[in-house]
């Protein structure tokens, strides 16, 4: 390809593990016998792919964060909207299989007294209508709360406050009933996806690759976008706001872009990793989630997309190891790993492999044609 | 700092008296063809009246100003006197309380923000140099060249062969071409200054306002920068706000005085550095 500023070594690679694990992960759970040294267990693999919506969750962030210099504490509200929007696609499609049997309205709302379906889950029956709101809902949630916070030109710290304050807000919006997406339970027993049925180990799978591909995906929209004259404009706002503003750019518009862009990835984020992991509530929206998504990004090395993508699949693997060993450990040996990555590496985990990768090309004398002899 | 030694004949030291009376003479000669000043020629910049306050303090008492097409003009006066403030009224950055901003004319820019302002042809180099760091010399060239602002258009950008012409051109002026590819947080603070006006440049701007582009630079590249914006204001306007005197002699132009917030002198440097009041402001006498 011509255009060699897109897909840089380190993309490369990232492309080729993802294409790798997209084959290699099924092929291993489906060929390979049960007792095989590296075969993939089923219940492996919606956990896996649970990791890639999270990689592809923490792009998104990365994109804002480290190109644009928008901390996001907010980003969790994107997410946990794209997943609603899948979960009432899900609702609708279990149809009278329901505990009430009724075709129309959910359990919960049969439960709670609704006499008809609210107009807002109308239409989410169709699963090409759900999966535009997927992209939707996060995109116009964010224009309309970036139009207002980059016009007033409300930045650093108080930004990430107020983006805090949304999902909040958000949480306790979801949690009362009355708001019709089933309060505190959220939206769960899902049946099928498109006529297949959910927990099958074939809709897993599928799911799993969709989820690799949606991260790659994601990752070369916002790579194209970060190599393009407008990521260096992305980065000018990052590092001298007001010296853009003066060389004539509207920094909130080129704000605004990214930030609704990251919140529909988000969105497609979410509506992965509902179907996989089979639930949707209102903690999901919950402020500390968020703050967990900004230090996947700081442990994967912000600003490089593919460390951003890293360190959540990192961390939440140590998560899932962690609190199957040491369960009340988990939160300190995040905060401890924040911390240290922070003082230690703040370039991250890919800072770190970059580092060495130099050091290593650096002592090996470029001089000398003939490879040196092992030490 | 003596003004003596500031005369444009250095070494014959007059006393002030001799020098007041050279300055009156001089006034009333270029008084003369009065009706000149009020020239039909519509003005490139235009401030009427400005006053600018916050919270109470008058950073501008009814300031004006004129600046002609392909002029420049150095500003002086003391730390307060209003020249920053005077410069964020024109880039839009603060809107005044009270007066008229007018640009070309018919630009109106109490009512403009940031943006359009620059779009219109109007650069601002900062005080202390205000490049992007992480970018390289080039990039930073290239994202001041004048071309589409919009966010959806440079997202399919292409580099032409016109944008790398213009950029071998501007890094030339400026003397970084050797530095294309360096980043430019890795430059020295000179190095930093040109690139930036090398910035300014790129804009195409009709106006340039230059905040002490002198400041901190060796004795050299003062020297050398007083002859690059020579040069530049053959064919744009240029406003620059300086403290050191040498340097301000060395452009060798018009010099407004500014002080609390009002112009308190105007004329050639000469002139200026003779007045009274102006000798009052700066050696507190």
């Amino acid at each position: 390809m011509k255009q060699s500023g897109i897909i840089d070594r380190t993309g490369g690679i990232f492309l080729l593990v993802m294409l790798a694990v997209a084959v290699l992960v099924p092929a291993s759970n489906l060929l390979l016998p049960a007792g095989h040294p590296l075969h993939v267990p089923d219940y492996m693999i919606p956990l896996l792919g649970k990791y890639l919506t999270y990689a592809l969750l923490a792009v998104a962030v990365d994109l804002v964060w480290g190109y644009c210099g928008v901390l996001s504490l907010g980003h969790g509200a994107f997410f946990a909207l794209g997943g609603y929007a899948m979960g009432m696609y899900l609702m609708r499609q279990i149809g009278p299989r329901g505990v009430y049997g009724n075709p129309v309205l959910p359990d919960f709302m049969v439960f709670l007294n609704y006499k008809e379906l609210p107009w807002f889950w109308h239409g989410f029956d169709m699963f090409p209508f759900a999966m535009l709101m997927v992209v939707v809902v996060p995109g116009a949630l964010a224009f309309v709360f970036g139009w207002f916070a980059f016009r007033s030109r409300v930045t650093g710290v108080y930004l990430s406050i107020i983006t805090q304050a949304m999902t909040f807000a958000l949480m306790l919006a979801f949690f009362r009933n009355d708001m019709g997406f089933g309060g505190n339970n959220g939206l769960t027993d899902f049946k099928d996806i498109l006529g297949f049925p959910i927990s099958a180990p074939s809709t897993r799978l599928t799911l799993f690759v969709a989820s690799a591909v949606a991260l790659a995906l994601g990752y070369l929209i916002c790579r194209a976008l970060v190599t393009s004259k407008y990521g260096k404009v992305l980065v000018a706002v990052r590092d001298a706001e007001s010296r853009t503003r003066f060389l004539g750019y509207r920094v909130q518009n080129y704000k605004l872009l990214a930030w609704v862009l990251s919140a529909m990835l988000a969105g497609v984020a979410g509506a992965l990793y509902v179907p996989q992991v089979g639930i949707i509530n209102p903690s999901e929206f919950a402020p500390a989630q968020s703050i967990e998504m900004v230090i996947w990004v700081a442990v994967g090395g912000r600003g490089t997309l593919v460390g951003a993508a890293l360190g959540a699949v990192i961390v939440n693997a140590g998560k899932t190891w962690f609190t199957g060993v040491l369960p009340e450990a988990w939160l300190f040996a995040l905060g401890a790993l924040f911390v240290l990555v922070t003082l230690f590496l703040p370039r991250g985990v890919l800072g770190l492999a970059s580092s060495i990768s130099e050091r290593w090309k650096a002592r090996r004398p470029a001089a000398t044609p003939t490879p040196e002899p092992a030490e | 700092m003596s003004f003596e030694a500031q005369s444009s004949e250095p070494y014959v030291v007059k006393s002030h008296g001799a020098l007041a009376l050279e300055a009156e003479m001089r006034e009333i000669a270029q008084d003369r063809p009065g009706a000149n000043r009020m020239s039909m020629t519509p003005a490139l910049l235009y401030l009427d009246n400005i006053t600018v306050s916050f919270d109470g303090f008058r950073a501008l008492n009814a300031l004006s100003l004129v600046i002609e097409e392909a002029e420049m003009r150095a500003i002086i006066g003391p730390n307060g006197a209003g020249k920053t403030t005077m410069m964020d009224v024109i880039t839009g950055k603060t809107r005044p309380n009270q007066g008229v901003a007018y640009f070309a004319g018919t630009h109106d820019l109490t009512s403009l923000d940031e943006a359009a302002i620059a779009q219109l042809g109007i650069g601002r180099k900062f005080q202390t140099p205000t490049v992007f760091d992480m970018h390289s010399v080039e990039d930073n060239i290239l994202l001041a060249l004048k071309e589409d602002r919009r966010p959806f258009s440079n997202i399919y950008w292409r580099r032409t062969p016109h944008e790398r012409e213009r950029i071998d051109e501007l890094l030339e002026r400026v003397r970084l071409k050797d530095a294309r590819f360096r980043r430019a947080g890795d430059l020295s603070h000179g190095q930093k200054q040109w690139l930036e006006i090398g910035m300014l440049l790129a804009q195409e701007p009709r106006l340039l306002l230059v905040d002490e582009p002198a400041a901190g630079m060796t004795d050299q590249e003062t020297a050398d920068t007083a002859v690059l914006l020579r040069e530049i204001a053959k064919t744009r306007s240029v406003v620059v706000v300086e403290h050191d005197m040498q340097f301000v002699r060395d452009l060798d132009v018009k010099v407004t005085v500014l002080h609390e917030g009002s112009v308190l002198a105007e004329g050639p440097l000469d002139q200026v550095s003779a007045d009274e009041r102006v000798i009052e402001v700066y050696l507190g006498r």
